[in-house]
């Protein structure tokens, strides 16, 4: 049985972040982080594996059958920092302890007869709106660059393993000899992937940068103009020209406690201009992928494309006294509110398990396949090899989606002509 | 009126397996076939095992089956598939003379007590309610059961096709009952269409074999069963042939007159068993594929020429059967065909393969859309066990796939359905490195004596055996080898791995148990079998500890039922469309829950916690 770690508290800057550690080696691995885990609670120094402190924190210890789990818990208790509760975050990776899965702790609680049945369903609906912000967030990770790269990373390592599935299942069939030369090229391919990512800002630089929300509109409904007020300097150009905003322009700050990144984006229209008309489809293609959107609309309240659960849908500037204005500051502060209620609400769901499983996950598969590399240097038998080459994949399912033997089964049928 | 306890309709490969296994649990059991002579035919190509295939007659025979015996007292081309690869996807198969396969399942049956075996045909199941109570044979005779199983192939629909001509049947020369189809036709279970081609049957005696490569039998044969040792009858070569550009030529000039791709069918074939007209189009740019010839018996005149099933009008394949070397005199015995007919869905199934809609009625073989002969005997084997257990009141057994190909192939027919003929690859078994077929009576054979199913001498040879192996494994245990000692008989090293014992010596890739048997001096005495078992089991040990939580979790998982009678229409939080599913797809455990499309993992704590509830009162 692993031993699971999450933040039990709402990601963010916060006066305190709570990290909870659960399972039979918690307190192992919590006394790799600290001098010794107290038997009940106390203040101990955190320290990552050169000695250095990490941060100062109050520590619990829950023994096992009277934790939330029923297993032997520790729980951490630092300062509110992304940094802190991600640096601690990687020491537990380090240590041995594994990110939780959506909602983990709770079927653990469930396994050792922790809950009673109306606490389970409170619980499953948590666990509902968390898979679903998670597939929002995958959405919005996996639709750009790394979406290619993931699509691509599947196509070759499900090549790779029917390659080698297709000289056990079919033997005495028209299917090459040596498979060797292809399945270790298409992995050297998905591994260099694996390291630029692991290694580049990737899954790291996504837990700083927050959530995105996109300002949307048709021109020169005060976009820009409501942008610079918030960023409180001239981010943006403005003027009358509709059209003015070609490029998605982004700010970073805080709302609620949250690292927000505002994007204004090009009106959008139908446009003749060819350069105006790149900016319209970017808009829209990154607010489409935005956790939330603004939408500033005229009187009619006709958004450019349909708003999702959430999203805010406000009169502009161009409707005094009603609307909001960036050049006089009305209605800021309530949107501002409301942007902030909405995202402190998914922010109680959403967490950094996601990004930290996923980097777990490729460094995982990295490894796996420098096994596989290795096995195959020296000749081992293919049902090895396949075996090996199967646990990478699945390392991968998070990012990749799952590989299933029918995937398999339909390379080899469409790249062999198998039926003697 | 006689009453049985299990009736089994149909002698084929599944009907023979299931029968026998309802009458070694000791009930009364009846098996009807609409000829005697049917019993153990091979309709299609006469071989046995194979990849996948392989595992699944031994563990047939590690439970107590005929399939594994038989084949080996009729085998006359012994290979072992994949020698050179690992021991776990090594798949030992055999081609059989058709006419002693036939007859040595033959001598089984009668041999087998509380077995009787009944010639005529079914006209009709007797229903009481959702409940079969027996079968009308002939319109006369009426045999009152408490449990039916039906093995009846491709008689559902079943249609034949040589070129533009069709029609109905099961096998070539059967009348199709279509009495009884109309009667499963009414029970409202979802059908589905498939089809399968054959090639057509050569006269040995013109093959000009003197031109032809062979392919030989295997100098040391690995055969089926755990009680066999020795091969029975002589063995025999196949021929290899090929096929050339004025082959695909013929073939393609005539695509338009084949049943295949002239419209007239509609089922899914199988993409693993691809018609010469399928491999033609599809693979245009081969200019060339193999052909065995595959003498069907030892003094048999017919030859199974394996790679060309087709469809095409009888004289189409006059001309491309004679375009290929050592073909040009050849004479048609009888033309290939391709057979099209229905299947019930297997998810339709519970995984003791009885209906979950038809109380005591178990369906296995073809029926439930597999291809093969060992995928059905295997299925006819649970479904007959499960048809006794039932009639004496027992609870059903569930084979689980982490401990067998059985359990694979059952697990994926009842939870995933089928889109084509299902056949069974080592690549369905994620445990596949476990699943070996060289330790299938290891893995089965307790769990076939509990069910009854396996005979006190099996049993008492299996326990030897056992305690063989424990004794090599001691012997093995208390001898220590230096690097230096493994480097003087050929085992690459690390650099600096250290001294260890034999048994763990034997994990390293280049180390066989003969190389290690020469280095300690109490091995002499080990059987070379057992010998090789104990490799095998150190060559995968460091896998098997890393399935095992995998295994853990889907066992645990099985293994939290769900009552028959249970309602989750009450359970707050689990969607209407879930609800639906479950309710139609009648999950029996947590593990065909979570097999079902679109549940989530919020739905499946859900229903988790609401299952461990009810155990938990059930305990109080």
């Amino acid at each position: 049985m692993d031993t699971i770690f999450a933040l039990a508290s709402a990601p963010g800057r916060a006066g305190v972040s709570v990290l909870r550690l659960s399972g039979p080696d918690a307190v192992t691995i919590a006394s790799g982080l600290m001098s010794d885990v107290p038997k009940n609670r106390g203040v101990r120094r955190l320290l990552d594996n050169t000695g250095d402190l990490l941060d100062e924190a109050l520590v619990l210890q829950f023994p096992k059958g009277h934790s939330f789990t029923g297993e032997s818990v520790v729980e951490v208790h630092c300062h509110g920092s992304i940094a802190i509760v991600g640096a601690v975050g990687r020491r537990l990776s380090e240590l041995g302890a594994v990110p939780a899965g959506p909602g983990e702790f709770t079927r653990r609680a469930l396994d050792n007869g922790r809950l009673d049945l109306a606490q389970v369903e409170g619980l499953a609906d948590l666990i509902d709106a968390e898979t679903e912000a998670q597939r929002k967030q995958a959405v919005r990770v996996f639709s750009g660059e790394l979406g290619a790269l993931a699509n691509e990373w599947r196509a070759k390592l499900i090549r790779a393993a029917a390659l080698i599935e297709a000289t056990i299942d079919f033997v005495d069939e028209d299917v090459p000899v040596d498979v060797y030369p292809e399945v270790l090229s298409l992995m050297s391919s998905v591994e260099d992937g694996l390291a630029r990512q692991i290694a580049g800002s990737g899954a790291a630089e996504r837990v700083r940068s927050g959530f995105e929300v996109a300002i949307v509109g048709p021109p020169n409904i005060g976009k820009s103009t409501l942008l610079n007020r918030l960023a409180g300097r001239k981010a943006a150009i403005t003027s009358d020209i509709a059209g003015t905003t070609r490029d998605v322009i982004e700010v970073r700050m805080e709302i609620s406690g949250l690292p927000v990144t505002l994007l204004d984006t090009a009106g959008i229209r139908e446009t003749k201009d060819v350069i105006e008309k790149l900016g319209v489809d970017l808009a829209r293609q990154r607010a489409e992928a935005a956790d939330l959107r603004v939408f500033l609309t005229d009187m009619d309240r006709q958004t450019p494309f349909a708003p999702v659960a959430g999203d805010l849908v406000l009169l502009g500037k161009s409707q005094p006294p009603l609307g909001v204005s960036g050049l006089d500051g009305h209605g800021v502060t309530e949107m501002i509110d409301q942007i902030g209620a909405e995202l402190s609400k998914r922010a109680a769901n959403a967490g950094m398990a996601i990004r930290e499983r996923h980097r777990v996950q490729m460094i995982l598969a990295q490894t796996q396949l420098k096994i596989v590399k290795d096995a195959i240097a020296q000749s081992a038998p293919a049902d090895f090899l396949a075996e090996d080459l199967r646990i990478a994949v699945r390392a991968l399912d998070s990012i990749v989606g799952r590989v299933d033997v029918e995937d398999l089964l339909g390379e080899i049928f469409s790249s062999f002509c198998i039926g003697k | 009126m006689k009453h049985y306890q299990v009736v089994v309709i149909g002698g084929g490969h599944a009907g023979c397996e299931a029968a026998l296994a309802a009458a070694r649990l000791g009930v009364e059991t009846a098996l009807i076939t609409m000829k005697s002579t049917d019993i153990g035919v091979m309709s299609c190509n006469p071989a046995i095992g194979g990849l996948g295939k392989g595992h699944l007659v031994r563990e047939i025979d590690a439970l107590g089956g005929a399939m594994g015996q038989v084949a080996d007292a009729s085998g006359i081309q012994f290979r072992l598939l994949n020698r050179t690869k690992g021991p776990a996807v090594q798949g030992p198969r055999t081609q059989s003379d058709r006419v002693l396969y036939q007859k040595e399942m033959q001598a089984v049956i009668a041999g087998q007590a509380n077995l009787t075996l009944i010639t005529g045909e079914v006209t009709q199941l007797i229903m009481s309610g959702t409940r079969v109570t027996g079968a009308e044979v002939d319109g006369i005779d009426q045999l009152v059961a408490d449990s039916v199983v039906l093995t009846t192939g491709t008689f559902l629909g079943g249609l034949i096709h040589i070129g533009d001509r069709s029609f109905p049947s099961g096998r070539m020369g059967d009348a199709a009952s279509q009495k009884m189809a109309q009667q499963l036709r009414s029970f409202d279970l979802p059908l589905g269409r498939l089809k399968t081609g054959t090639p057509p049957r050569l006269r040995s005696s013109t093959v000009d074999w003197s031109s032809l490569d062979m392919q030989h039998a295997d100098i040391d044969p690995s055969l089926f069963s755990f009680l066999s040792d020795t091969l029975k009858v002589p063995q025999i070569a196949c021929g290899i042939t090929h096929t050339n550009d004025r082959t695909h030529q013929i073939i393609r000039d005539n695509l338009a007159r084949s049943a295949m791709y002239g419209g007239h069918i509609d089922g899914v074939g199988p993409r693993y068993c691809p018609s010469i007209e399928d491999k033609v189009t599809r693979f245009a740019d081969k200019s060339s594929h193999q052909v065995f010839l595959e003498p069907e018996g030892l003094d048999s005149d017919v030859i199974y020429p394996n790679g060309i099933s087709t469809s095409l009008p009888e004289d189409v394949q006059n001309d491309y059967v004679r375009s290929i070397a050592g073909l040009e005199q050849v004479e048609i015995l009888q033309p290939g065909y391709a057979i099209e007919y229905d299947y019930v869905d297997p998810r339709s199934l519970a995984p003791s393969l009885v209906l979950k809609t038809c109380v005591g009625l178990y369906l296995a073989g073809q029926i439930n859309g597999t291809t093969g002969y060992e995928e059905a005997a295997a299925q006819g084997l649970v479904a007959g066990t499960n048809a006794a257990l039932c009639s004496l009141g027992r609870d059903p057994h569930y084979f689980s796939r982490s401990e067998c190909y059985i359990g694979v192939m059952i697990d994926d027919l009842v939870n995933r359905g089928v889109t084509e003929p299902y056949r069974m690859f080592t690549s369905r078994a994620e445990f596949r490195l476990i699943l070996r077929a060289d330790n299938a009576d290891r893995r089965l054979t307790p769990i076939g004596r509990k069910l009854g199913l396996v005979s006190d001498a099996r049993w008492m040879r299996f326990c030897d055996k056992l305690d063989e192996i424990d004794k090599a494994r001691n012997i093995l245990e208390k001898v220590t080898l230096t690097p230096s000692d493994l480097n003087n008989v050929g085992v690459r090293l690390s650099s600096g791995s250290g001294a260890r014992t034999a048994l763990s010596a034997l994990s390293l890739a280049d180390c066989g148990f003969e190389t290690v048997r020469t280095l300690v001096p109490g091995a002499k005495s080990i059987d070379a079998l057992i010998g090789t078992q104990v490799r095998n089991d150190a060559l995968y040990a460091h896998y098997a500890k890393r399935q095992q939580r995998d295994i853990d979790a889907l066992q645990a998982a099985e293994n939290l039922l769900i009552p028959s009678d249970m309602s989750f229409d009450d359970l707050s939080g689990l969607s209407n469309e879930l609800k639906t599913k479950i309710a139609r797809l009648r999950p029996t455990n947590l593990h065909e829950c979570s097999q079902i499309e679109g549940m989530t993992p919020a739905a499946l704590l859900l229903i988790k916690g609401t299952l461990q509830k009810k155990e938990l009162r059930r305990a109080i």
